[in-house]
């Protein structure tokens, strides 16, 4: 029995560290997505903005406020204007004022390109923008205060920005994608694993000796909780070493979550490619199971701007329960008793669909 | 042993295995023939275990599968008609792997390593290997357990003449050595004569013969047969002789035809006129005795390899 099992296991695993395409999607891949996204939404402190600049009238160089606005640049030139605006604590954007005519104004605003025209009018200025896009309302905040020469009075004194580990983007994205990875690992790996063997017969070859299927089942389970365990870890050093995120919460509690979810998902896995002997419509059954939990279980982005039905019904999905606890140990430093129902649960659901898969299971 | 009783097994509209009877008796070697389609891998699979009959009834020595699985799965072995291994397993991992399935130890391992003469090969990865050299493995795992029953759906096809006849060897060894019972399904006539005690031959899921082969081929008294090629065609019902004609099989494209008759000397200068009359010239003409394929055109007008 533990010979089977050993064996079985050793099966999973070196077909698993022989095939360096698997390797590099299901390892690296999540790395990378920590580091593309991560760099992308957590480090803002170089943004570049573009404003058009309409001047009719070419009273541009006449007026004095916008010297004073513009110091030290001169205004007869025709190569683009551009002002930092901001301070240290809230990070600085740098403006490219874009000298143009409303027409050109209006189709850059079109293309995407600005998301703000300044106009010059009589002894003032005029701001076009959509009200309800936030960067362009944050861009007339900025350049409105800076332009009036507040800059100094915006009391920014009062601002404490929160940069500290815990509450960036970072932050929120490493948990979701390790509960990402279980979930894809667990899926892909096992639902692909268990009808390759079907199709290639190896599955009936395997039941016409004395082996016992609650082993190969477990087996997998066993070798996949291995393979996501490393692949956890391998993530949460890159993301302490790169990003210094740290765990607030057990550690103790980390790892019974993520057992917890490694039995859920292999149970869905199994049940899933219970019956199917074809690749095609298994890859079809998985993205089935897996695309909404993908979009919707606040992986990449919060769900909670979903409404509140819709909520609701996202909040039982076993990756969102997966996602939500491990954020939960990550950042506000949950520990095992606030795990005691959602591991119940995830186990639960592992448990019953392993079981049923079991039951209905075509091994031959 | 085995017990096949009145067995069938329908896919849909297609029967597949049609009412079988079969006994084998202990170290007995039994080969099944018949052409693509005949149920061959039905009806030992349901030997198996791994499909159940509709109807009727398998009993292997004189237990059933619903209540003996278990038990039988350590007494049988088997190789499937096509099995992958997993690619990226060596043949040693492979062997590992089936071998801690019966519980056995390294020694066993060796030993087939030995049989199955692949210990050059024990290191290469399953995918690296030839085809011969993965019908050798699977051949191999099915002897793992020293089974009393062996049961080996064509394990020789699309193997060289060499490769067929160390399996060959190796099953013959076996049948001296450990006084195994096997079934093998075959499309070939000279493996099923070499290895096996007992012939059965099937088309559409049913029993057409069986027996030895002496048995099978006295059954047509001493058949012989006329295959012979023309210039043009054959008109096939004027054919002399009538009913001393056991079968004729006439392909009218191919201008090409066999007929099988009781009495070769008899009947040869009937044909050579006919053949004369009809202003046909032969191109080739061969006159030998009845093999099993003839005897399979004898009893179906096909070829048992089609
Ligand atoms: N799972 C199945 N579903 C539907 N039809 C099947 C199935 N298995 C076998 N058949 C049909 O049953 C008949 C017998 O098939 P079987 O595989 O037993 O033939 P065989 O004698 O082994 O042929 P071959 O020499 O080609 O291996 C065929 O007509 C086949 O199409
Ligand atoms: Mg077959």
């Amino acid at each position: 029995m533990i010979q089977q099992l050993s064996q079985l296991i050793g099966m999973h695993l070196k077909e698993f560290f022989r095939e360096p395409g698997i390797i590099f999607w299901a390892i690296l891949f999540p790395i990378l997505m920590a580091w593309g996204l991560g760099t992308a939404f957590t480090k803002k402190n170089e943004l570049i903005r573009t404003v058009a600049l309409v001047d009719k009238q070419n009273t541009l160089s006449a007026r004095e406020d916008f010297g004073r606005f513009f110091t030290g640049i001169n205004p007869e030139k025709t190569a683009p204007l551009t002002k930092k605006i901001g301070n240290e604590k809230l990070g600085i954007t740098t403006y490219k004022f874009e000298r143009s005519s409303w027409e050109e104004a209006i189709t850059m605003l079109k293309r995407g390109k600005i998301s703000m025209v300044m106009e010059l009018v009589e002894d003032s200025v005029k701001y076009h923008f959509d009200p309800v896009n936030p960067e362009a309302q944050l861009a007339y905040l900025q350049i409105n205060g800076a332009f009036n020469d507040n800059n100094k009075t915006n009391q920014s004194d009062n601002i404490s920005p929160l940069t500290q580990t815990g509450t960036r983007y970072i932050d929120f994205l490493v948990p979701g994608l390790m509960a990402m990875g279980v979930m894809m690992s667990c899926m892909w790996g096992i639902s692909y694993s268990l009808i390759d063997k079907r199709m290639k017969k190896l599955l009936r070859r395997m039941v016409a000796t004395p082996m016992r299927k609650s082993s190969f089942l477990i087996a997998q389970f066993v070798s996949r909780l291995l393979l996501n365990f490393f692949e956890s870890a391998l993530l949460l050093l890159f993301a302490y070493l790169y990003f210094d995120t740290n765990i607030q919460g057990s550690w103790l509690a980390l790892i019974l979550i993520l057992i917890a979810g490694n039995m859920a998902f292999t149970g869905i896995a199994i049940l899933v490619s219970c019956r199917t002997a074809n690749t095609q419509v298994g890859n079809g059954l998985i993205n089935l199971v897996v695309m909404p939990m993908m979009v919707l279980s606040g992986i990449f982005f919060s769900y909670h701007n979903f409404p509140d039905w819709i909520v609701s019904v996202i909040q039982k999905f076993p990756l969102t329960i997966l996602a939500d606890n491990i954020r939960s140990i990550f950042i506000e430093g949950a520990g095992l008793v606030e795990m005691g129902v959602p591991l119940l649960v995830l186990t639960g659901i592992g448990v019953v669909t392993f079981l049923s898969g079991l039951k209905v299971y075509k091994w031959y | 042993m085995i017990k096949v009783t009145n067995v069938h097994k329908n896919f849909k509209e297609v029967k597949a295995v049609n009412g079988i009877d079969l006994h084998i008796q202990p170290g007995q070697y039994v080969a099944l023939l018949g052409p693509n389609g005949a149920g061959k891998t039905t009806l030992v699979e349901m030997i198996e275990g791994l499909q159940h009959p509709d109807v009727g009834e398998i009993q292997i020595m004189e237990k059933r599968w619903k209540d003996h699985q278990e038990e039988l799965h350590r007494i049988i072995g088997l190789s499937l008609q096509e099995t992958r291994f997993v690619d990226k397993l060596s043949v040693l991992e492979t062997l590992r792997l089936f071998a801690s399935f019966y519980g056995l130890g390294g020694k066993r391992i060796q030993e087939i390593l030995d049989l199955v003469n692949l210990e050059e090969k024990k290191k290469s990865f399953v995918v690296n290997l030839s085809g011969g050299q993965r019908q050798r493995l699977a051949l191999g795992i099915a002897l793992l357990n020293e089974p009393e029953i062996l049961l080996l759906d064509e394990p020789t096809t699309g193997l060289d003449p060499t490769a067929r006849r160390e399996i060959w060897d190796i099953l013959k060894s076996l049948k001296s050595s450990n006084n195994t019972t096997m079934i093998l399904t075959t499309h070939y006539m000279d493996e099923a004569a070499y290895l096996c005690d007992k012939i059965v031959i099937m088309d559409s899921g049913k029993i057409l013969a069986e027996g030895t082969l002496e048995q099978l081929l006295s059954k047509h008294k001493k058949g012989e047969v006329i295959s012979f090629e023309t210039n043009g065609p054959i008109p096939p019902d004027q054919l002399p002789g009538g009913d001393k004609i056991i079968k004729s099989v006439i392909e009218p494209v191919a201008n090409k035809g066999e007929i099988i008759i009781e009495d070769l000397v008899s009947y040869l200068p009937s044909f050579l006129e006919f053949i004369k009359n009809q202003n046909l010239v032969l191109t080739s003409l061969e006159c030998r005795k009845m093999t099993l394929d003839d005897l399979f055109i004898a009893m179906t007008g096909r070829h048992l390899n089609q």
